[in-house]
């Protein structure tokens, strides 16, 4: 039966389907291209920042979160057209992808390429000559690298983790026997909510410095003169060098043991109450039960927040750069890292320095992948 | 006796908690108490000397001139004998007077002190106005001179801050969500390498990626554009995001989903209807926790927008009051409680999620 066979109806059914069809495509070209138009208007406008400023925060917002919901909401009322078998094996590229593509774009290709820089003497890949290790050589000799090493190792992981942890320790435990629980605990909390920065101008408040004879308004040296002694400095106080360092780990410890508490109060509270008792009843002083019991129930909890606390002062900046930047030999990793690759601009140095952070944590990544295999969700 | 030791031993842990809680508090407190004294006393008086304490005050002034004294040689003044040296130290009379010289030898003046009671206010709100307000501040001294002093603009930076972080936030738990119900309810061909890959990315270190974003960002001329920062935290933060979520999505209930699709609902209808609204816990854990990541963060937000002071974040403000005007408390005070009041009022209005979203692995790489 031809086109021309056919009855009017079925002839008009026929231009109408195809006519259907026709708009649907368009539809389909025209509302994503509509949409990326507002989009990059959008884009535009926050750039170029002259309207005030309520109604360009306004306007940010209401952009970047609109337009992420907006993007889905088309790319998955695109592939919902598609006859089914393909929607079923196209709809999870639309779910999974952008999360995949902004992993891959954000962290796998710069980590490889930061790897590639980092082969390359400062001026990097485009300019620079090829050094192969050479960067690795410098970083590992170099004066001011090795002191960062040493604070980060002896003085971030040697020092202030167990201290952290132990402190942690300490007040999960007390505030457990306690009828004020809930208040000190979110005291001892409450430094998490404090950026690395505001921590900065608490402590340094503390630390600050008048001269001799005038009045200490910095409670430490208020401390110490009135105990008959001399104001100093503290974190810049060299004499003492390296352990100076100290009062910039004793921020540290005063954000991060909230964080180790709230895990080690959960844990605590995990462990049966029956077993201890059976072991009070037993005769074990409360001393016992801790090192006995407690200790070695939480061990699971104690391993993962000292391997988080060991991650993240291995990548400790920001309190180090705006107490001292880096000056008095106090310099870590990150500080040199930011002061290579944005200040002296040498790309291939400062790349090495990160891909040295990046193998750190390598052990733990293993780790992580390994727990994961053994879970049988996947 | 058992039951009196017991006693003991809970009023000895509260003792120690409380004074754990004390050291904890007193940094925190005497920023506060600091940020509402005004310049002067911030600058003359410890923040404690607001509490009544007894501190040397002015009785009589005297002019060694005046008495015939000679600064060179031993001075007798009421009652007390001492040099220059000594009196400038202060020399306390019997009678627990202290007679100081203040000056220096030719043209300075001799104080009589008696200790009183005082207490150090000065309470003010003027740090506040100088530090939101952005404005230019008169001072006059108590000698007559006026001094100019420049404010800040925190509440610019509040407007950046908040452009910052909301999109910041939203933005890779919206992403992150689809992709955990992707891989939580749908089959796909890579579908365990790729979550391999999440999980492998979960503790690398941001600064890995710094530069070749940068570079990136240059040849886009995203530079200083809030969309890079969204992206960046976004990129950073995701891999996080979507492991979380995933281990509370794929707990889900089966059979709810599966009633749904018998019903003939799509999976878009089932993640915007039934998904979501029952992950409403798991958001709102990773939620807070981004949200307080980014406000706090300094580095990310000095790479990305560092070229572009329009866009300055908070924790880029302070930590420029910092490095310019490291002696200028009032405005340092100030603006780190500016700085803090949000975060602050996040968590402790809603410390009950940020607790549960440490306790399932909110540890950021």
């Amino acid at each position: 039966m031809s086109y021309f066979d056919r009855t009017k109806e079925q002839r008009s059914s026929a231009v109408i389907s195809i006519l259907a069809t026709i708009l649907r495509v368009a539809l389909a070209i025209l509302i994503p291209l509509i949409a990326f138009l507002v989009l990059y208007a959008g884009f535009l406008f926050l750039r170029a920042g002259n309207a005030p400023k309520w109604l360009i925060t306004i306007v940010a917002i209401l952009w970047g979160v609109g337009g992420v919901a907006v993007l889905y909401w088309i790319f998955n009322w695109i592939v919902e057209m598609f006859p089914e078998q393909w929607t079923i094996r196209l709809q999870p590229f639309v779910f999974v992808g952008p999360a995949m593509a902004i992993l891959i774009w954000y962290l796998a290709w710069p980590a490889a390429r930061t790897f590639y820089i980092s082969l390359f003497d400062r001026d990097g890949p485009a300019a620079g000559n090829f050094v192969g290790l050479g960067n690795y050589v410098a970083v590992f000799t170099d004066r001011l690298m090795r002191q960062a090493f040493r604070n980060n190792i002896f003085f971030w992981i040697l020092v202030a983790t167990p201290l952290t942890v132990a402190l942690g320790l300490l007040v999960a435990v007390l505030a457990d026997r306690s009828r004020f629980e809930r208040v000190s605990k979110s005291m001892i909390f409450m430094p998490m909510a404090i950026s690395f920065v505001g921590a900065s101008v608490i402590w340094n408040f503390i630390y600050e410095v008048k001269p001799v004879g005038a009045s200490q308004i910095g409670l430490l040296n208020a401390l110490v003169v009135g105990l008959g002694g001399q104001p100093q400095a503290w974190p810049a106080y060299t004499a003492i060098a390296p352990f100076n360092n100290l009062f910039l780990v004793i921020i540290v410890l005063w954000l991060q043991t909230g964080f180790a508490m709230v895990l080690f109060s959960a844990a605590l509270k995990g462990i049966p109450e029956e077993i201890i008792e059976a072991a009070r009843v037993d005769g074990a002083t409360e001393v016992q039960v801790f090192f006995r019991i407690m200790i070695p129930y939480i061990m699971g909890t104690i391993i993962t927040v000292t391997t988080t606390i060991v991650i993240f002062t291995l990548k400790i900046f920001d309190v180090v750069w705006v107490m001292t930047g880096g000056q008095f030999g106090s310099d870590v990793i990150a500080t040199q890292f930011y002061r290579q690759s944005f200040i002296a601009r040498n790309a291939g140095y400062g790349s090495a320095i990160a891909i040295v952070l990046l193998i750190a944590v390598i052990p733990v990544m293993v780790y992580n992948l390994r727990q994961f295999r053994e879970q049988e969700a996947f | 006796m058992r039951g009196l030791r017991k006693h003991r031993g809970a009023i000895l842990v509260n003792l120690a908690l409380a004074v754990l809680v004390l050291i904890w508090l007193i940094p925190s407190v005497g920023l506060l108490v600091s940020s509402f004294r005004d310049r002067f006393s911030i600058q003359t008086s410890g923040w404690w000397s607001i509490f009544p304490h007894r501190e040397w005050a002015v009785v009589t002034v005297i002019d060694p001139r005046e008495q015939g004294l000679d600064a060179n040689a031993p001075m007798d003044v009421e009652g007390v004998t001492g040099t220059f040296e000594q009196l400038r130290e202060g020399v306390e009379a019997p009678d627990g007077k202290r007679i100081k010289w203040i000056g220096n030898r030719r043209i300075g003046r001799i104080e009589v002190q008696e200790k009183q009671w005082a207490v150090n206010w000065g309470f003010t709100l003027e740090n506040y106005r100088q530090v939101l307000m952005g404005k230019d501040f008169e001072y006059a001294h108590a000698d007559g001179t006026v001094e100019i002093i420049p404010g800040d603009d925190f509440w610019g930076a509040i407007f950046n801050s908040l452009a910052v972080a909301i999109p910041s936030t939203v933005i890779p738990i919206l992403i992150a969500a689809f992709a955990a119900y992707g891989f939580a309810w749908m089959n796909f061909p890579g579908r365990r390498l790729l979550f391999i890959l999440v999980v492998a990315l979960l503790v690398v270190p941001l600064q890995v990626a710094l530069v070749p974003l940068l570079s990136f960002y240059k040849s886009l001329e995203l530079n200083g554009t809030y969309l890079a920062i969204w992206l960046a935290h976004t990129g950073f933060g995701l891999a996080l995001a979507t492991y979380l979520l995933f281990n509370y999505i794929s707990t889900l209930p089966r059979e709810t989903l599966e009633s749904a699709f018998i019903d003939g609902a799509s999976h878009f209808t089932i993640f915007l209807r039934l998904i979501l609204p029952l992950s409403v816990p798991a958001l709102a854990s990773f939620a807070i926790f981004q949200f307080l990541w980014v406000w706090n963060d300094y580095l990310v937000a000095l790479i990305f927008l560092g070229g572009n002071p329009n866009f300055e974040v908070v924790t880029m403000r302070l930590a420029g009051i910092v490095g310019d005007r490291g002696q200028d408390w009032h405005l340092l005070t100030a603006g780190a409680f500016v700085s803090m009041i949000l975060p602050l009022a996040v968590f402790f209005s809603l410390q009950r999620y940020f607790v549960r979203g440490l306790l399932a692995g909110s540890v950021k790489g």
